[in-house]
């Protein structure tokens, strides 16, 4: 019975961020290349995307307070974090990094230091909300259950 | 003559114009062209009237004026010359009648001294008597000739009016000419003779003049209108080019080149109206000059008038006074002669007064003669005793007239030492016998100078006396010797005997002079000695008011001492110069007229030019809002089907749950009805990318017929479920794999084929073949039984059915393409090759009316049936645009419950050889197990059977037809006796075939040939399928029970059903099946490939590896170009390389050209046979696939992502890196690695980078079975292969 309401709890869970948008389908593909022979692939995967993403936005915050800003850097930096971001399916730090890469193009310090300050709490948002994720997996594997993404997903 | 030519030259003035006309209306085909027009031929012809009126007018002044003058001048002639010969006629009877009995030498010596007067006169008098008759004759002729030849050379005489004027004047001649005496006649005759040639000069000229003078008008009015014309065409073409280039240049430009247009034409314009107000001053000017010209010639003319009258006056004058001067000239010398000559006198004054009484008519201008005799003073005694009375004196203060004077008035003379006392005198003045001519101050003088001179001497103007007038008084000396002419003035002094003076009243002189003449009342006369140049002395004639400038001839009245003058002047003032006015006016006005006329053009110019330029702009605006509409129609439904997509998602999520009924079912409606909407703005995207010009074809090698399967796939569940057979023919001469988009095709035949289903309800058929375009020109047997049969539609059997699939009637499919314009032309290119697909149907036909407008966007046959019907009205007009890009032609033939065919043409490129292979690998799957197997059709409609043979064909297996049940037992019991090598696998039977009467025997032969073949043959049994359109799953159940039959086929036929079902029925590759599921294809092809995964972001190239690693691949992982260019120098172990395009260092495109040198590098190495061959292992060639991954190129936005192909291929042609087509040919063609997907540049596009997860498989109905590229496929193709329709 637990087992079934923790289940039922990550569900919930799952579609209310897919709902929300802080995911897309790109994370349920990562469940699907998810199997015995690589089980802990996505939590590999997510733990990678939160070590690159925390070293890219220091350096972004870094590059943005120079008194001199490297818009090319900071756009080298942006690209990174969005193609990890949508690898992964972060939608909305990827959505950030669109719009934060728009204001890169103009060179706008200003909005890019907005931008810089949304990316960041979108990334510290999903890095909560998939900690939580993760924890709740956990669970339902300590109690001998298994996640079926596919299931839910499609 | 004039008239005539006018008449003509008005008339081709007309005839051009009116040519001019039509040009200028073709020209000009607005509404207010007409006006226009109107107004200009109006003004031509006002201009041509004027033109006319002045021509006549100058004409017709000129010759009426020089008519008058000639005739004055010949009338004063012919009286000139009377005057002559009737006075020395006269003259002669008053000699002969006074010297009768006078001496007969001395009358023929005073002939002798008088006759230098004569001989002219009557020499010319004679001449002329004898003249006279014969000119007589002549000019009758010539009369006649002249009134004979006017008519004749002006045919409508009555508009002209010199010509009959002179005829009148003829005849007033004439008619004068009956009633003047003979002898004046014939001088008539002479002077009308030479008025009547001079006339006719006048005439001829004048016609010559007027017709010259209308044709140069003609002229130019002719060059006016020509140059007009030129310039107005001119300048039409010079704006339609300029127009034209307008057109013809990009947008981009156009707005630049309007602006230079604008100021070109506005300089032009500018420069019209410059040339313009030249043209209106120099035409002022030019009237003006016009005026000064034609009033300076009329003054000049009027001035000449006045000079001849004046001149031949004062020639009158003087001859006239000649005449008297040498008549008292003879008076003196007869004085002489018989009174000084003879001893004693033979004339007193009775025979003197008799004598000039009686010659009184030869000197008309004198008012008396008197002779004085020299008396000294010595001699004056005996005078006045002699004469019986004193000589009296002068007394010239006396004032009263002759009549009344005295002789007691006057004074005896005072002693002076010469006397001229008057002896004889004329009657008239008798009053002066015995007065003193020496008294009076101006007599004296006279004398004195006549005596010295031996000539004829004037006084000086001065009162005569005892009259009012004004005369002077001519003397001559009478000498008592004949003097030789040379004597000195002392002889002539000396040899004087008396004086002869006669007295000149001269204004009744000139009075008498000018009232013969014609035409006195114009002119007045003033006579005047000027002998004293301060003081003219006024002879004749009143002051009156100056008009003008006087002309003065001089007079000589052959004293040469005393000079006199004639002035004469016009009585009236000249009248104001009417033909100069009327002229210049009339140039003035026509300059103005033509000046309004292009001013008008010219603003008409300016205007249309103007309106052009507005046009050009609203035609901009236009086009950019069209563009924007495509733009804003792509971005929405682009933006529509984004959350589409999530509510799709989310509901077939909600159908996964656990659902009742109810809601599954509204769960499921709602999916669906998602699904057509999605599709519908998928259409519409379509349009909107195809209006805009955006859609791009693939060139991709593709299995036709296989796309034709997929094709009828999703229709058959529709056609089923109506009961329409749906049959799909591809020509054995079709290759089977070619070139070309086939998305695209099969969304064309998809769009038909639905429209087909949509329309046909519940009867006949849907018939889609596919055939080369050169075929249906063969001759008839040539062509394949399908096309022979269906272009050769003929009613079979009695019961109404026609040779068609379903038995239907339908339209002749030949109507179809008859209007297409490149059908018959064979393809330049032998490497393309023209397909015609025909989409058959038995529907309700489109109506007459509506078919017009059957390919217009959103256009439907009618309202009713877009209620009846539902649609867009979308696709047949992207249909027939895709087919305008495939380089086809579609066209339709439709009636009204027949049905329609539809039939387009479209281009693709042969494959070459080595596709064949690479694409048959689909079909093997299935397919080997029946090569070489048997098949017999039975089928009573031979095109139906052809469709099965086409599809079994396509499985290797070969068919034999018989029509009936009936010819299938006979060919079956006749099969099983001979022995033939093929074996006979299986009987096909059509529904409409199938009877239970028949069948049962059927059946229990069958199985005999089964029973008695199994011990021979290959063991595989004889299998009998039943062939149904629809079939309820009942009947279908108990057919299986009957084992009548081994299964029940429905159709549509399809390769991949018609193999299940085989190998269903025999057993065969049913280990095999699981083969053909997706994963597994995959999981084959990847499975210990050796895959290099190039990446710089760590996720990425994690997720990548998972990807691969998923489906059995080797993968390693590096994180920048550099190395993966050291790991890719051959030799290596790497299968294939996915390549990140954006990284740090060394991007993709620079790796994979570095990539690809070396192994040219190396290859060449190979080639040359200097590597060994371990280096080379057991590759021949090294070409790596590499595969382009890139997350960024493509935003999330559609419409960038359109942008990229064209960003990659400019790539291309810059730096060398290979094209996304050159990938896909890498991943196809490669042995090695042998990736044999189908990856096409959509896909592979969308596989690149995050855009399929955003935009959610745009293309999901299409995804053909297994041509997902391995890394879209592994990662994505969750999604699609769900909701994939076929496999």
């Amino acid at each position: 019975m637990e087992l079934n309401q923790l289940q039922r709890s990550f569900l919930e869970y799952t579609a209310a961020l897919f709902r929300e948008g802080f995911l897309d389908s790109q994370f349920s593909q990562l469940y699907q290349l998810q199997d015995e022979s690589n089980p802990e692939f996505v939590v590999e995967v997510v733990s990678l995307f939160f070590e690159d993403s925390e070293r890219l936005i220091n350096d972004l915050s870094r590059a943005l307070d120079q008194t001199i800003v490297d818009f090319r850097k900071i756009d080298a930096h942006v690209h990174q974090l969005k193609g990890s971001s949508s690898s992964i399916g972060a939608q909305r730090v990827k959505n950030s990094c669109v719009s934060f890469r728009n204001f890169c193009e103009a060179q706008n310090i200003e909005e890019c230091s907005k931008c810089l300050q949304q990316v960041k709490q979108e990334y510290l948002l999903i890095k909560n909300k998939l900690e939580a994720l993760f924890q709740l997996e956990k669970q339902i594997v300590a109690a001998g259950g298994a996640i079926n993404m596919v299931e839910w997903m499609l | 003559m004039s008239s005539n030519c006018k008449q003509s030259s008005s008339n081709g003035n007309l005839c051009s114009s009116l040519k001019q006309k039509k040009a200028w209306e073709s020209l000009h085909r607005t509404a207010d062209g007409r006006k226009w027009k109107r107004v200009v031929v109006f003004l031509w012809l006002v201009v041509a009237l004027c033109g006319l009126v002045c021509a006549l007018t100058s004409s017709n002044g000129g010759n009426s004026e020089r008519k008058v003058e000639t005739s004055v001048s010949s009338e004063f002639k012919t009286q000139v010359s009377l005057e002559y010969c009737n006075v020395s006629k006269e003259e002669f009877h008053a000699l002969d009648s006074l010297f009768i009995e006078s001496d007969r030498v001395a009358s023929l010596a005073c002939c002798r001294e008088s006759g230098y007067e004569m001989p002219s006169s009557c020499t010319s008098t004679c001449r002329l008597k004898m003249k006279g008759s014969e000119k007589w004759h002549k000019l009758v002729a010539e009369n006649v000739e002249f009134n004979a030849h006017c008519p004749s050379r002006d045919e409508s005489i009555s508009t002209y009016v010199g010509l009959p004027l002179s005829k009148n004047k003829t005849m007033s001649f004439i008619s004068q000419l009956a009633f003047s005496s003979i002898s004046s006649g014939h001088l008539w005759y002479k002077e009308n003779e030479l008025q009547m040639t001079e006339l006719h000069n006048h005439a001829t000229y004048n016609c010559e003049s007027i017709s010259f003078c209308l044709a140069k008008i003609c002229l130019w009015i002719l060059a006016g209108m020509v140059a007009s014309f030129n310039i107005l065409k001119l300048h039409e073409k010079f704006s339609s080019q300029k127009h034209e280039i307008i057109q013809e240049t990009p947008r981009a430009q156009q707005s630049q080149l309007l602006q230079q247009s604008q100021s070109s034409s506005r300089s032009t314009g500018k420069w019209r109206k410059k040339i313009l107000v030249v043209f209106v001053l120099a035409g002022v000017v030019f009237s003006f000059w016009l005026f000064w010209y034609l009033d300076k010639d009329i003054i000049l003319r009027r001035k000449e008038t006045l000079g001849s009258m004046c001149d031949e006056r004062a020639r009158m004058l003087q001859d006239q006074f000649n005449v008297s001067m040498n008549h008292v000239h003879a008076l003196a010398l007869l004085v002489s002669t018989f009174h000084h000559g003879k001893q004693p006198s033979a004339i007193d004054q009775k025979t003197f007064e008799d004598y000039t009484e009686r010659t009184a008519f030869e000197r008309p201008l004198t008012s008396g003669v008197a002779y004085a005799l020299r008396v000294r003073h010595s001699e004056r005694k005996e005078f006045e005793q002699q004469q019986g009375w004193a000589i009296k004196k002068m007394e010239t203060e006396d004032q009263t007239l002759a009549q009344d004077c005295n002789l007691e008035n006057f004074s005896t003379s005072p002693v002076q030492e010469e006397y001229a006392p008057v002896i004889f005198s004329q009657k008239t003045v008798s009053h002066i016998v015995s007065i003193d001519m020496m008294s009076g101050k101006e007599d004296r003088e006279n004398i004195l100078r006549a005596r010295a001179s031996g000539k004829g001497v004037l006084t000086s103007p001065f009162k005569l006396l005892k009259s009012n007038h004004l005369g002077v008084v001519l003397t001559f000396a009478v000498y008592n010797t004949h003097l030789p002419l040379d004597a000195i003035p002392e002889q002539r002094i000396n040899a004087t005997v008396g004086y002869l003076g006669a007295s000149y009243d001269v204004p009744s002189l000139v009075a008498k002079l000018l009232h013969q003449l014609a035409s006195k009342q114009t002119i007045v006369v003033n006579v005047y000695d000027t002998t004293n140049k301060l003081a003219p002395i006024n002879m004749y004639g009143t002051d009156e008011a100056d008009t003008g400038l006087p002309h003065i001839s001089n007079l000589d009245f052959g004293d040469p001492t005393r000079k006199h003058e004639m002035q004469c002047r016009f009585k009236q003032k000249p009248p104001p110069p009417w033909q100069a006015i009327t002229a210049s006016v009339g140039v003035l006005v026509i300059t103005l007229l033509l000046g309004h006329i292009f001013h008008a053009a010219i603003n008409r110019i300016a205007k249309v030019e103007r309106g052009y330029r507005e046009m050009m702009e609203l035609k901009h605006r236009a086009e950019a809002a069209d563009v924007a509409k495509s733009q804003f129609l792509a971005t929405v439904s682009h933006e529509i089907r984004t959350p589409m997509n999530g509510v799709l998602g989310m509901l077939q999520m909600l159908m996964d749950t656990n659902l009742d009924a109810m809601q599954l079912d509204y769960a499921q409606t709602a999916h669906a009805n998602g699904k057509d909407l999605i599709s519908l703005i998928n259409k519409v995207l379509d349009q909107a990318k195809i209006e805009s010009g955006r859609l791009e074809l693939e060139a991709v090698p593709f299995d036709l017929r296989a796309v034709l399967d997929k094709v009828l796939s999703l229709f058959s569940r529709e056609s089923q479920e109506q009961g329409l057979e749906l049959a799909v023919y591809v020509s054995d001469q079709v290759p089977e794999v070619v070139i070309g988009d086939q998305e695209r095709f099969g969304q064309i035949i998809t769009n038909l084929v639905g429209n087909s289903i949509k329309f046909t309800q519940d009867k006949g058929h849907i018939f889609v073949s596919v055939h080369l375009a050169n075929e249906v020109m063969l001759p008839l047997d040539a062509r394949d039984e399908v096309l022979r049969q269906s272009l050769n539609i003929v009613q079979v059997g009695s019961n109404a059915s026609y040779n068609t699939l379903s038995g239907f009637r339908v339209v002749d499919r030949w109507r179809s393409w008859e209007n297409f314009k490149k059908f018959s032309g064979i393809p330049e290119e032998t490497e393309k090759i023209k397909l015609l697909v025909t989409v058959e149907d038995t529907g309700a036909g489109i109506p007459p009316e509506a078919q017009c407008r059957i390919f217009t966007p959103f256009m439907q046959a009618d309202s009713s049936t877009s209620r009846k019907y539902g649609g867009t009205g979308i696709g047949l007009s992207i249909s027939k645009r895709l087919v305008e890009l495939m380089g086809g032609e579609i066209g339709f033939v439709s009636e009204l419950n027949i049905g329609s065919t539809f039939s387009f043409t479209v281009t693709f490129t042969k494959a070459e050889a080595n596709y064949l292979d690479t694409m048959q690998q689909q079909c093997d799957l299935a397919v080997p197990e029946f090569r070489g197997l048997k098949a017999l059709v039975i089928d009573e409609r031979r095109v139906r059977a052809e469709v099965t043979r086409y599809h079994l064909k396509r499985l290797g297996i070969s068919v034999d037809i018989t029509s009936s049940m009936e010819s299938a037992y006979s060919y079956v019991s006749c099969y099983g006796k001979t022995s033939v090598s093929e074996h006979l696998a299986m009987v096909l039977v059509d529904q409409d075939s199938w009877g239970k009467d028949i069948c049962f025997p059927f059946h229990n032969l069958l199985k005999m040939i089964e029973r008695n073949g199994s011990k021979s043959n290959s063991g595989i049994p004889l299998k009998i399928f039943l062939l149904a359109t629809c079939i309820s799953s009942t009947q279908r159940k108990e057919l299986k029970l009957d084992r009548l039959v081994d299964n029940v086929i429905t159709k549509p036929l399809r390769i991949s059903a018609l193999a299940f079902t085989f190998q269903e029925a025999t057993g065969f590759g049913k280990m095999g099946h699981n083969t053909r599921a997706k994963p597994s294809t995959l999981r084959t092809l990847l499975k210990d490939k050796q895959i290099l995964v190039v990446d710089d972001n760590a996720v990425n190239r994690r997720v990548a590896e998972g990807a691969l690693k998923k489906y059995g691949a080797v993968v390693t992982c590096v994180e920048g170009g550099k190395v993966a260019v050291g790991l890719l120098k051959p030799p290596h172990k790497f299968d294939a390389c996915f390549m990140d395009l954006q990284m740090p260092g060394m991007d993709g495109f620079e790796a994979t050209r570095q990539i690809r040198s070396l192994e040219s590098e190396c290859n060449k190495k190979i080639d040359s046979g200097e590597a060994s061959v371990d280096m080379s292992e057991n590759f021949a060639h090294w070409h790596t696939p590499i595969l382009a991954m890139t997350a960024d190129v493509i935003q999330a936005t559609n419409e960038e992502c359109m942008k990229w192909p064209s960003q990659l291929r400019h790539l291309a042609a810059t730096s060398d890196f290979p094209l996304a087509t050159q990938l896909c040919h890498d991943l196809s063609e490669s042995n090695p690695c042998s990736f044999h997907v189908e990856l096409r540049l959509g896909d592979f596009r969308s596989a690149m980078g995050d855009i399929m997860i955003n935009s959610t498989a745009i293309k999901q109905e299409y995804l053909p079975t297994s041509c997902l590229s391995l890394f879209s496929g592994h990662m994505y193709c969750a999604v699609p292969l769900r909701s994939e329709p076929y496999t």
